[in-house]
């Protein structure tokens, strides 16, 4: 399939390729938007990169998926967007299966620390050098990543332990 | 005698970790409370818990405030109370079958929840949506807009003292449920969007009820406009409270009314106009100030701004159809369902599997909601339900935010801060 791509977003494919060409893996549109895979080592230094050059300042969302069965089962994905041209593309980094760990982008964006924080809770993707490590909504002692997709719908019993319903006698 | 171990002072009653992370967290970025301190005999500096259960909250929101005297150190905030897996939940039904698990989001204003789910699926799929659909969608999403407004307006005018304006800004916003009822024979969660199109027209008397509001409520606005604009107490607790600068809002990534009072308009329905928002003649104010009476303003702004759109839409609105002709894509009419058995059959099959879009499309699209972007990020895999579906919630961007503009304000004016913020739990838990 051959990629419409506009002004922005050709000037960030090709400032990529000449600069990151080792880095650069995929560049595929869906739906209106496109989307670049790049190797999960140099993503902050590409982050910034598309910061500071091509002027993607805005940090809307980093999501997190589950591929399950594949290969690099998990996948993180940054929506930023170019205040100039009000442009927004995604940038994709996949993560093993064992031991999934990501460099932390915080030191780019302060609003980066929430949404990372809510990757772990849920995948149990970890975040190097985040500042404020802890789970979002689960409890810290909560062993499981619900977001995940062998976790089952209904729970596991007995997992989370519940606060006492008798009020306390002493 | 300088107490170093913070977690001797803390004893949780469960979940001891995550207490403990809390108070470390807080611990290490500023110092430590000191059991005598030589310089603080009185022992003013404490850790205060606010929340979960305040009414000034608005929602189960836990602040824990690291205090010295009346003045806040380092905010921490907990959230998580309120969650209840959304997303796992939509990862295991089909596309409609999630629509009312949407309005219990941001519960104040549902509709915009509808047609944010509604708009990324269609896009995700290639449904066409009938032109007078995409109005009635317009319609309602600004009413949802002003009655969201409504409520944050009562709230926080409420934190800021006065209670009679939460009855009149209600009384409004109950004619607004009025009007609902009658569309969408639901008062609060609506549920009346659906992929394709809406569920049913609008009836002469909706028209009726609508148009006779959007008539009346520039008055009470601007009443209630003489009211607090010029008031002293009002802009005393607000002016200078809660300061958002412009490049401290795009670092935290504030969305909607806060980032917009913070001096950048970034909308929606300007940058990637969805429905028919290209159509329509609207402003989008902003505000330089960035405190809490620069949102304040931007809010009865775009109240008025609604109203306006919402006059354009009566008169652009052609007549026609409003759900999708394709069977394969929308449901089929009751009228087509009780009387054919292909209606029947395609009635069946979208409860069932439901639409399924191609495999291993992704799709993002966002939507300007009250409180800011919704988005909605679908990865399908060919069945009828998505594989992963990610919401970009507004509220939780916005609360990131007050985490750090309560930093050195007073302890007093923390609520009128979190309500000007204007946070929805449900949306921010998920």
């Amino acid at each position: 399939m051959s990629l419409e791509l506009n002004k922005t977003e050709q000037g960030v494919v090709d400032g990529l390729s000449s600069d990151f060409s080792e880095d650069l893996i995929d560049v595929y549109q869906s739906c209106d938007h496109t989307y670049i895979r790049v190797e999960a080592e140099n993503i902050i230094q590409i982050l910034k990169f598309l910061k500071e050059k091509h002027h993607f300042i805005f940090l809307c969302d980093i999501i997190g998926t589950d591929r399950y069965t594949s290969d690099e089962r998990f996948e993180v994905i940054y929506n930023i967007m170019n205040l100039r041209t009000q442009d927004r593309i995604f940038v994709k980094i996949r993560v093993e299966e064992e031991n999934p760990h990501v460099p932390t982008a915080t030191s780019l964006w302060t609003s980066a620390g929430w949404f990372e924080r809510e990757i772990y809770d849920m995948y149990g993707v970890r975040f190097e050098g985040h500042p404020d490590h802890r789970r979002m909504y689960m409890p810290e002692d909560f062993e499981y990543f619900p977001l995940r997709k062998e976790f089952p719908l209904l729970g596991i019993p007995g997992s989370i332990e519940l606060p006492n319903t008798t009020p306390d006698t002493e | 005698m300088k107490l170093t171990d913070i977690n001797s002072k803390v004893d949780p009653k469960f979940f001891k970790e995550h207490q403990r992370g809390i108070y470390k967290s807080l611990e290490d970025k500023h110092t430590t409370i000191e059991e005598i301190d030589s310089e603080d005999p009185l022992n003013s500096k404490m850790v205060l818990n606010m929340g979960p259960q305040h009414p000034a909250t608005h929602g189960v929101l836990r602040l824990i405030l690291q205090l010295r005297g009346e003045l806040i150190e380092k905010t921490k905030i907990d959230i998580g109370y309120l969650h209840r897996g959304v997303e796992k939940i939509a990862e295991n039904k089909t596309y409609q079958e999630f629509m009312p698990y949407t309005d219990r989001m941001d519960y104040l204003s549902p509709y915009s929840n509808n047609v944010a789910l509604c708009t990324a699926v269609e896009k995700l799929a290639d449904v066409e949506v009938p032109e007078r659909a995409q109005y009635i969608r317009m319609i309602c999403c600004e009413l949802a807009r002003i009655s969201s407004h409504l409520l944050w307006l009562g709230t926080m005018v409420m934190d800021a003292g006065a209670i009679s304006f939460f009855i009149w800004t209600f009384r409004e916003r109950e004619k607004i449920y009025d009007i609902f009822d009658e569309v969408a024979g639901h008062r609060f969660t609506v549920s009346h969007s659906r992929i394709g199109g809406v569920a049913n027209d609008l009836t002469d008397d909706a028209v009726a009820r609508i148009k006779e509001f959007v008539e009346k409520f520039p008055q009470e606005l601007k009443d209630w406009h003489k009211l607090l604009d010029r008031n002293r107490i009002f802009i005393d607790r607000n002016q200078d409270v809660g300061i958002l600068k412009t490049e401290n809002a795009l670092d935290l990534g504030a969305t909607g009314p806060v980032l917009r009072a913070a001096g950048y308009a970034v909308d929606q329905r300007i940058i990637k106009p969805y429905l028919k928002y290209d159509q329509v003649d609207f402003e989008v104010p902003t505000r330089m100030e960035g405190d809490n009476l620069a949102r304040y303003f931007v809010r009865m702004e775009e109240m008025g701004e609604s109203i306006k759109i919402i006059q354009q839409c009566f008169d652009k609105m052609p007549k026609g159809p409003i759900r999708t002709n394709n069977a394969k894509q929308a449901y089929p009419s009751k009228d087509e369902v009780y009387y054919s058995m292909e209606g029947m059959i395609h009635d069946f099959m979208m409860t069932d599997t439901g639409i399924c879009p191609p495999a291993g499309k992704e799709v993002y699209h966002a939507v300007e909601s009250p409180k800011g972007e919704l988005g909605y990020f679908i990865q399908s895999d060919g069945t009828g339900h998505p594989w992963r579906l990610k919401v970009n919630a507004p509220s939780l961007r916005n609360l990131q935010v007050l985490e750090h503009i309560l930093d050195g304000e007073m302890v007093a004016d923390t609520v009128v801060i979190i309500g000007g913020i204007d946070p929805v739990m449900g949306e921010a838990d998920k």
